[in-house]
């Protein structure tokens, strides 16, 4: 799934990009055989942490997805449920679905919002004058600090209902509320202190405007276009790679918000649930809850909706992406 | 294209747009004054008094104090020192193994040639987008089989240390890829081995690779709040960010300036690597796509 397409553009080698060399010359007989040794004698540790660190792991947790593991269990007397875990959560657990929704919800808002901040900052930032690196700088500074704790205390003490951002509307007579403690409002704020950190993204989109050729203005500026044609014309097909991996990037990571959410609510995901992110309740039911079984079976979900996702926006991909001779990012 | 054509358009560019060019550094600044205002109120806000926090949405405090910062450092039964010792080690030790493993792994992706490389390399771009969240239950219950839990530095360094970090490996092969593969050839015709290649031409020239991923791995480490959260449970060995979380456990409004002034010391060491590799930071995530 995500790993074919995902390894498209980066393809390892074209044979035909480099000169038939040296390394060639001497046949597949001579260096081989001492690179081959040697490749897998560097790819050792990386070897050992896929299978110990990353695909053992899984294959258990898939495994225990079946079972009622608690981490409190002995491995004599794990039970194998089959797929009641699975039916729990689909027919029986309304945390579930509301985690599904706050998940959705926070993603479909950031996402769009960060990555147009993103954008707009960086088409301000394009053109190169004295000072414009400081700027640049500075507004990529919150996505550094992003997923500290401090920040996230920050954000709660910025929309509590005595906090600064309630101060600052009590000036245009309006009177603000407990943000972070109002079911309405208090996943808005984590979708804020996402928006925010809107640097990263920021950074990416300078680098793919810098690869769109002066060329195509010039030519669309001596047709007559107006900024704004140029922008939807030029602009906007010669970076759409770069808008869909800043796209693919922010989406899988929108869903794994934790940190703020976690901070601001306390560990609970309240109030009233209106900010239990998914991996917030996958870390209640398998560390406040000890019920790792059920949490793999979570984990396991939250890993297919995320491969899923990730061939949707490689499919849709095809229609709006444009790639200029099948340039890879 | 020809020079002055280059030269014409900046000069049409200039005259059409020096109001736009006003109006545009108008908005950047306005933009910048909402993205730093949460950091100026964080830090002036650690130096106001308690009545003032909550209620001066200005950044300058009227009255000046730094009590909050001796105040907080000793908030707890174990004091900051501890926090910070163990975030650094953490922090260091993480750097080192995710250099060394990541390193050691791109070679081998990036310049050897071996049966199923292909494949392999394909895998490791899947795991980029593995999200990590999803491993964390099966990684605590492959950790707690193996009695790792009561000596919490093996599940934070162990992972790192065999090159788990697949967006450090990734941002390696990129780089590598970029210096020229005469010089393994040459080497190569002048006897040296795979290994010598690796020691001789390809460490040496990797040393900007391996800043940019040390500087990522410190700042992700000192960060990081999800995987030292499960792994670390006894009070002396937390680390900065699970001991700030702390005071949102313990009392209310009281500690504010306290929990603002540890805040402001946690974001420090960020803050000077920022400053001190503003240019390579942001042109380390140029390249490289790398998360912020």
């Amino acid at each position: 799934m995500a790993l074919t397409t995902a390894s498209a553009p980066v393809v390892p080698e074209q044979p035909g990009r480099r000169a038939p060399d040296a390394h060639k010359r001497r046949g597949p007989g001579a260096g081989r055989g001492r690179q081959g040794v040697a490749g897998y004698v560097f790819l050792s540790p990386w070897l050992l942490g896929l299978m110990g660190i990353t695909a053992i792991p899984m294959l258990l947790s898939l495994y225990l997805s079946f079972t009622d593991y608690s981490v409190f269990s002995t491995w004599e007397d794990v039970e194998w449920i089959g797929l009641e875990n699975y039916q729990e959560m689909f027919t029986g657990d309304p945390q579930f679905y509301r985690a599904v929704t706050v998940t959705l919800l926070y993603a479909l808002i950031m996402v769009p919002l960060k990555l147009a901040a993103a954008l707009a900052v960086a088409l301000l930032l394009n053109r190169a004058w004295r000072g414009v690196g400081l700027f640049r700088g500075l507004f990529y500074l919150p996505s550094l600090l992003g997923g500290s704790v401090a920040l996230a205390l920050v954000w709660s003490a910025l929309f509590a209902g005595d906090g600064a951002v309630n101060e600052f509307l009590a000036f245009f007579g309006i009177t603000g509320q407990a943000w972070v403690n109002d079911p309405d409002y208090a996943l808005g704020t984590l979708i804020i202190l996402g928006i925010w950190q809107f640097g990263a993204p920021m950074v990416i989109f300078l680098a793919g405007l810098k690869q769109v050729p002066v060329e195509l203005y010039e030519a669309a500026s001596v047709d007559g276009a107006s900024p704004w044609r140029q922008f939807w014309h030029v602009t906007m097909p010669m970076l759409s790679p770069v808008i869909f991996f800043n796209l693919v990037l922010e989406t899988i990571r929108g869903f794994q918000g934790f940190t703020s959410a976690f901070v601001i609510s306390n560990g609970t995901g309240g109030p009233v649930d209106s900010t239990l992110l998914y991996t917030l309740y996958l870390y209640k039911r398998g560390f406040a809850e000890f019920e790792m079984g059920y949490a793999s079976a979570l984990a396991w979900v939250f890993l297919l909706a995320i491969g899923i996702l990730t061939i949707v926006l490689f499919s849709t991909g095809r229609f709006w992406v444009h790639y200029a001779d099948g340039e890879d990012r | 294209m020809t020079a002055p054509a280059l030269v014409r358009h900046a000069a049409v560019r200039k005259n059409r747009f020096t109001l736009g060019q006003g109006v545009r550094l108008a908005v950047l600044i306005a933009g910048l004054v909402l993205v730093l205002y949460p950091l100026a109120w964080v830090i002036g806000s650690s130096f106001k008094s308690d009545a003032e926090i909550a209620s001066n949405i200005s950044v300058l405090p009227t009255e000046f104090t730094i009590e909050h910062y001796a105040a907080g450092w000793n908030s707890f039964d174990v004091s900051f020192t501890r926090f910070f010792i163990n975030s650094a080690v953490i922090a260091l030790l993480t750097v080192v193994a995710n250099a060394v493993s990541c390193l050691v792994a791109a070679y081998a992706f990036a310049r050897l040639r071996f049966p199923m490389r292909g494949f392999w390399f394909a895998i490791m771009i899947g795991t980029l987008l593995l999200p990590g969240d999803v491993l964390i239950i099966p990684q605590y219950i492959v950790f707690n089989t193996l009695g790792w839990i009561d000596t919490p530095l093996l599940p934070l360094i162990v992972p790192k240390a065999l090159a788990t970090e697949a967006f450090f490996v990734f941002l390696m092969v990129q780089f590598m890829r970029g210096i020229p593969r005469d010089l393994d050839e040459a080497a190569t015709i002048d006897g040296c081995s795979p290994y010598g290649v690796f020691w001789h031409v390809i460490l040496p020239l990797s040393r900007p690779a391996l800043v940019t991923t040390a500087i990522f791995s410190f700042i992700w480490t000192w960060n990081d709040f999800f995987t030292q959260l499960v792994y670390l449970n006894e009070l002396e060995d937390y680390t900065v960010p699970i001991a700030l979380r702390l005071f949102i456990d313990s009392t209310g409004q009281s500690s504010l300036g306290a929990m603002f002034a540890m805040s402001v010391l946690s974001l420090l060491p960020v803050f000077l690597f920022f400053v001190a590799f503003q240019r390579m930071l942001v042109e380390g995530i140029n390249t490289s796509g790398l998360k912020g």
